[in-house]
Order: C-alpha cells, then sequence, then structure tokens
C-alpha cells in the first residue's frame, strides 16, 4: 500500500513538474481593417511576456475572419498546439457543433475573475454566450455608424451639426443633398448604405431600427419573414427607388470610404473601423452619428472575440485567462481602440486618462460607445454560413428589384426555418 | 532487370500523381457520397443524397449558368484579341518591344491585384470607366458591378483583358517558328494578305489554338480571385462561378461533403470537355 502512495506520490510530482517549466500559449488572430496592426500585437505579446516570466505568447497573424477560424481549425485537427485564438464574434454556434471550445467560466473561478466576465459592455456579449456561459471574450469590435460631409449640408442649406435622427428625416434630408448637374446627371448623392460584403451586417440596423432582431438567442430560429422586417428592407429599397437619393443596384463596400471622402455621396453608414481612415483622408470637415431611428435606434455590435480551445492542459487554462485579462484591462483596451478605431470593450477604458484626452480632441471616437445601448448582437446561427447568405442574397436581390422585399424575404426564412429545424 | 529500372524511373512521377491528383480525385468522390459530420451530427452514408440536394439548388443552377456564359464570353474574345495582338506585335514596327511588353504586362500582375484596380475603374461617379463616359459622351454614371446585369459582363471584359497578353505569347511564339518562304511563295503567287492568313498562317496555328483554347476553358472554370476582390459573387449571385460557389460551401458553410459533390460535378465538367476538345478538334487540328 505504501509503496502505491509512493509510486503514485512520484506520478504527481513528475507531471506537475513540467509546470515549472514555460506555458506557451499560441494563438491565431485576423486583421479586417488597415494599420500596422500585427505590429501592435506582437509588441503586446513581448509586454506581457515580460511582466509574466513563465509564460510565452506566440501570436500568428492569419489573414481575414474566414482565413484565421480556417487556419486555427485545420491546426487543431492536425494536433498542432492553438490553445486560445482571436475569431469571428459570429463562429460561436460553428465552434460550439465542432466541439472545439470552452467557456471562460469553467476557469475563471475566484470573486474577481467572475467580475472580470461582467466588466464588458452587455451588447458586445451578446454574441459570446451560449446557455449562460461565456464562450467569447471581447477584443477587437465595431458598431455601425453615420458619417456626414459638413460641407455638403451647409451648401444644402441644412444644419452642418445636426444629422437625422429618424428614417423620414435622413430620407427627406438626403432629398436636399442630391446635387446634379446640368444635364441632370448626379453629381453627388444623399446617402449611401454598403450592401455588398456584408449586407446582412447593414439589414441588421435597419430591422432593429424597425423593432427586430433577426435571430433567436439560441441561435435556431430567423425573422426574416416579419412584416416589420420586410417594411424595412422596403425602406432601403426605396433609398434608391422612391427616394432617389442613394444609387439603384448595390453599393459597394470596398469603395464606399473613397466616395465618401471625394465627396460623392454626402451620407454613408460605415463601421467604426473606418474612422481613423476617414479622419486621414477627409478634406473637408466630417460628423459622426448614430444611425437614425425608426421605431427606435439600433445597429447590430460585429468583430472579433477570444475564444479558449479544448484541447489545452489546465496551466494551460489557467495561463490563458492571465493573457486575456491583461489584454483586456481598460488601459489596454483604451490603446487598442485608439490604434485602430475599434470599440474599446468595456466602460472604464472610457474614463482612462489617455482616452479621455482622445475624445476631448475628436468627439467622434465616442459616438460608437454612446450608441451601445440601442446595440444588438450580430447575425449568428447555427449553419451560420448558409443562414446568412440567404439574408445576403435576399437583401441584394431586392435592391437590384429582381424581387420584391416581402417575396424575397419570405424565401429566406422558408429556406432558414428547413437548415435550422435539426436544431430545435 | 529492365522493368525495375524502368520502374524506379517512373516512381517519382507516379507518387507524385497518385498522392496530388488521382487519390484526392478519388477521396473528392467517396466524400460525396457522405453527409458532412460534426461532433454532435456523425457523417454518415448517403448514397446520392448530396447529388439529389445539388438537383434542387436553385443556386448551383445559377452558377453553373454564370459559368458557361463567362466562358462563351471569354474564350473567344480573348483569343481572337490575342490572335491580332501576336500578329501586330510580330511585324516590324517601332519599339516593338514595348509593345509587346504592354501587351503582356496583365499577365504579370497578380489576380488579386487587377482585381482591386478594376474595382476602382468600375466604381460609380469616381471610377475611370464613368469618368471615361461623362467627359466623351455625357454619359449619366452606371452601377457597373451593382447592377445584375451588367455585373458579369464587366468581370469578363476584366479577364479578357487579363487573359489575352497570356495567350498572345504562345500565337507569337508560334508566328516566329513558320518558315519564312511560306510568305515568299504566296506573294510571288499574288496572294493577298487575308488569303494567306486564312489558308497557310490560320490552319498552320492550329496546334497552338488548340492548345490555348484547352488553356482558356480550364483558366474560365479556374479563375475565380477576381469574384473574392470585385463582388464576392453578387449581387445576388449574380456574377458568383462555380469554383468560387464551392470555397463558399467548403469554407463558409463548412459543408464539406457538398463541396465535394460540386467538385465532382466541376471535374466532370472538365474532363468532358478536353475530351471534346482533344477528340474532335485534332482530327482537324494538323495542316494536310
Amino acid at each position: 500500500m505504501r509503496s502505491l502512495l509512493a509510486l503514485l506520490a512520484a506520478a504527481l510530482l513528475a507531471a506537475a513538474a513540467p509546470a515549472r517549466a514555460d506555458t506557451t500559449l499560441t494563438f491565431y488572430y485576423p486583421i479586417a481593417v488597415g494599420g500596422p496592426l500585427t505590429k501592435v500585437i506582437d509588441g503586446l505579446a513581448r509586454d506581457f511576456e515580460k511582466e509574466h516570466p513563465g509564460i510565452k505568447v506566440h501570436p500568428i497573424y492569419a489573414g481575414n475572419y474566414d482565413d484565421a477560424r480556417i487556419k486555427a481549425l485545420a491546426a487543431l485537427k492536425a494536433g498542432q498546439p492553438a490553445q486560445i485564438s482571436v475569431l469571428y464574434s459570429i463562429d460561436l454556434y460553428e465552434l460550439i457543433e465542432q466541439d472545439v471550445i470552452v467557456p471562460w467560466d469553467d476557469v475563471a473561478t475566484t470573486a474577481e475573475d467572475k467580475a472580470w466576465l461582467k466588466a464588458f459592455y452587455p451588447s458586445l456579449m451578446m454574441n459570446g454566450i451560449y446557455k449562460g456561459k461565456v464562450y467569447g471574450i471581447p477584443f477587437q469590435r465595431s458598431t455601425i455608424v453615420l458619417y456626414w460631409n459638413k460641407d455638403a449640408f451647409k451648401e444644402a442649406g441644412l444644419n452642418p451639426d445636426q444629422p437625422p435622427a429618424s428614417w423620414k428625416e435622413m430620407a427627406s434630408m438626403a432629398g436636399k443633398l442630391v446635387k446634379k448637374d446640368a444635364s441632370g446627371n448626379v453629381q453627388r448623392w444623399g446617402v449611401m448604405v454598403p450592401s455588398t460584403g456584408y449586407p446582412y451586417w447593414m439589414f441588421q440596423a435597419f430591422a432593429r431600427q424597425n423593432g427586430h432582431d433577426l435571430m433567436n438567442k439560441d441561435g435556431n430560429r430567423t425573422n426574416y419573414g416579419n412584416p416589420d422586417v420586410i417594411a424595412a428592407l422596403q425602406y432601403w429599397r426605396d433609398l434608391g427607388a422612391k427616394y432617389k437619393v442613394m444609387p439603384e443596384g448595390t453599393v459597394e463596400w470596398g469603395t464606399l470610404r473613397q466616395q465618401f471622402t471625394e465627396g460623392k455621396t454626402a451620407m454613408m453608414w460605415h463601421t467604426t473601423g473606418n474612422l481613423t481612415a476617414v479622419k486621414n483622408s477627409a478634406k473637408f470637415p466630417f460628423g459622426v452619428a448614430m444611425l437614425p431611428a425608426s421605431k427606435q435606434r439600433g445597429s447590430p455590435t460585429g468583430g472579433g472575440n477570444f475564444y479558449m480551445f479544448k484541447k489545452t492542459t489546465p496551466e494551460e487554462r489557467k495561463a490563458a485567462l492571465t493573457f486575456v485579462k491583461w489584454m483586456t484591462t481598460p488601459e489596454r483596451a483604451a490603446d487598442w481602440s485608439m490604434a485602430t478605431g475599434y470599440v474599446a470593450v468595456r466602460p472604464e477604458a472610457y474614463e482612462t486618462a489617455a482616452l479621455k484626452a482622445y475624445a476631448k480632441d475628436f468627439p467622434q471616437a465616442v459616438v460608437a460607445r454612446d450608441q451601445f445601448k440601442y446595440a444588438t448582437a450580430e447575425l449568428a446561427t447555427f449553419q451560420t454560413g448558409r443562414v446568412r447568405k440567404l439574408l445576403d442574397d435576399a437583401v441584394q436581390a431586392a435592391l437590384t428589384g429582381q424581387k420584391t422585399p416581402a417575396a424575397a424575404l419570405k424565401a429566406a426564412q422558408a429556406e432558414a426555418d428547413r437548415l435550422l429545424k435539426a436544431y430545435r | 532487370m529492365k522493368h525495375v529500372y524502368g520502374w524506379l524511373l517512373l516512381t517519382p512521377a507516379a507518387i507524385l500523381l497518385v498522392g496530388f491528383t488521382h487519390f484526392p480525385a478519388a477521396a473528392t468522390l467517396w466524400d460525396s457520397l457522405f453527409s458532412t459530420g460534426t461532433v454532435v451530427r456523425p457523417s454518415r452514408f448517403v448514397a446520392l443524397g448530396n447529388y439529389a440536394s445539388l438537383a434542387d439548388d436553385p443556386i448551383f443552377w445559377q452558377v453553373l449558368g454564370n459559368n458557361l456564359w463567362f466562358a462563351l464570353g471569354t474564350i473567344p474574345t480573348s483569343m481572337a484579341i490575342a490572335l491580332l495582338m501576336a500578329i501586330w506585335v510580330n511585324d516590324r514596327l517601332p519599339a516593338r518591344a514595348l509593345v509587346r511588353m504592354a501587351y503582356f504586362t496583365p499577365t504579370v500582375l497578380p489576380m488579386i491585384a487587377v482585381a482591386n484596380l478594376w474595382l476602382f475603374f468600375y466604381t460609380p461617379q469616381i471610377g475611370l470607366i464613368d469618368q471615361l463616359n461623362a467627359w466623351l459622351f455625357g454619359l449619366p454614371s452606371h452601377n457597373w458591378l451593382g447592377d445584375p446585369n451588367t455585373v458579369l459582363a464587366c468581370t469578363m471584359v476584366m479577364v479578357i483583358w487579363k487573359e489575352a497578353g497570356f495567350f498572345m505569347i504562345f500565337y507569337l511564339a508560334a508566328l516566329q517558328s513558320l518558315a519564312p518562304e511560306l510568305e515568299e511563295a504566296a506573294k510571288m503567287e499574288g496572294a493577298s494578305r487575308w488569303y494567306f492568313f486564312r489558308r497557310v498562317t490560320f490552319p498552320l496555328l492550329m496546334p497552338t489554338t488548340l492548345f490555348v483554347m484547352v488553356n482558356a476553358t480550364i483558366n474560365s472554370f479556374k479563375l475565380v480571385d477576381h469574384l473574392f476582390i470585385l463582388t464576392k459573387g453578387g449581387p445576388d449571385n449574380a456574377s458568383s462561378l462555380l469554383l468560387y460557389y464551392i470555397y463558399q460551401v467548403a469554407f463558409s458553410f463548412f459543408d464539406t461533403t457538398y463541396a465535394s459533390t460540386l467538385t465532382v460535378i466541376l471535374l466532370l465538367l472538365l474532363a468532358g470537355l478536353a475530351l471534346v476538345q482533344f477528340q474532335l478538334v485534332e482530327k482537324r487540328v494538323h495542316y494536310r
């Protein structure tokens, strides 16, 4: 018996021994906006290692959000170590279905850790919680805001400090902002909302403003066929077809920023992630506002969360918690927000001296934060790629006049029901 | 002993071919007979179930149709332009090297860079095409990539621009290998230039034409890089192509077995086209 105990103790000691060696954290991360951000991330990792001897951090840049997910999952399948990753917040259901992630609640057990889980903006947590457990810690997150050209407003006889607050106002103000040349060709449009790349994301804002979210919390039901949702798409279509303040057809996501900074549209809806780029290239004074309201204000959030993978040792999980907590302290969240234009993920970050000073010179930087109280989760369901593309196609079919909004959305809803039935 | 030697010589090529061509093709076929498994829902044998859902998939039929239009629109035009350019730069003209290089430049550029360039050409109002249209003809701005009626044609024009220079090189090489005596003889007989081209040059170029055509056909199914930048297949799949749809199904929907099914169709399609081209056309390729 005693020899057995001794053996056991020896085994335990042997098992514990590697813990004293360095724990290495490998993590994949995507970058979806401009700027030398890989350097920023590498710098953060080095700083962390200096403060935490015994933990090595090995960040791997993995392209855009899709690439990052594919690379991280492929690495896991191939047995290469990756303990945490920054992946698309809406990959949650996919990662759960693949059974590769674990909730942070499993390691965040002390009172302080539990408080940390509650320190973020609630609207940013919506895409990270499944069945009451936190799987995604917000890191690089954005929302949609309205950018407006103050010179164009002055020229059209509008108050340059008064952006539209409602759908009606936006349509009528945009009507005044349209400028045509002698032969009737449009020189400047009133407003542009991009409808390529991420049409579902923009449409979520319209739907939310008209009173509805597009999916339920369990990610197994969509709400595409709701009459108010159809009315929301009708309004978007009308901006081009009826009010003639936006070009008909789809508006390209990638070139819209240039069209705005070249003065070809007086207003645009775009991600806060473009804020720094617009700031650097616009030759006119511009404002940033919350999106206008129909029944209420609203915008979806977007961006990337920290996930922790299942195939990890207890030491690695502990180290991962330490690292992610360190990455999301108020000071670092503030720095990250200023470097990128992403929103700072927790309220305390906006109380830091650095971000306060920045917002004083550049008040546009805090609009996204003020909009948080109206924000909603980004579209994520089981079978998320397909369910999302159904909506993308419906929105584009309606905007290009191929189908009516009602027909397009009802067909998308029927197909989504078919896909999601198995998950109810 | 001779036997062994021969097999040994074959082995490296055989390993590469089997490992990277035959095995993946067979595995794709095999995978297409199963449902996509997740940890929650394991994969199971569905026989031809994936092929049945493919027949009911309106997007599949749409991208297939798009792809056929894309092939019809790009292959003959880019080949004709390539031949014209080759004949043009084969003549003695000033700054010949410069002209050749200018025609070849689009080929050297990566597709992603080209697509980024053309994205701005096509942008309404601030784009090159709209600005030229407004300046030369006073035309109103058109939403080139945002209109389902023009988007596929826009991608075709760009691909023709990119491909023609590449095919020109093959035609140019073939033209330079033609014996100059033929032209001299034709001149002495009093043949017109057009007659000489129609009866001598063009038939002699047939092997090159076949080679270029096979390549152009494969490329029209293989080239999808531009979609990532230009349209993401939109609006409402109006510019999507078969291979791009396969990518979406595999990496955005994670439906690997359905992607395998689509890949099998693409493989069959390409194999069929190549067979037709080699079997039927080859009979008429060689000058007699």
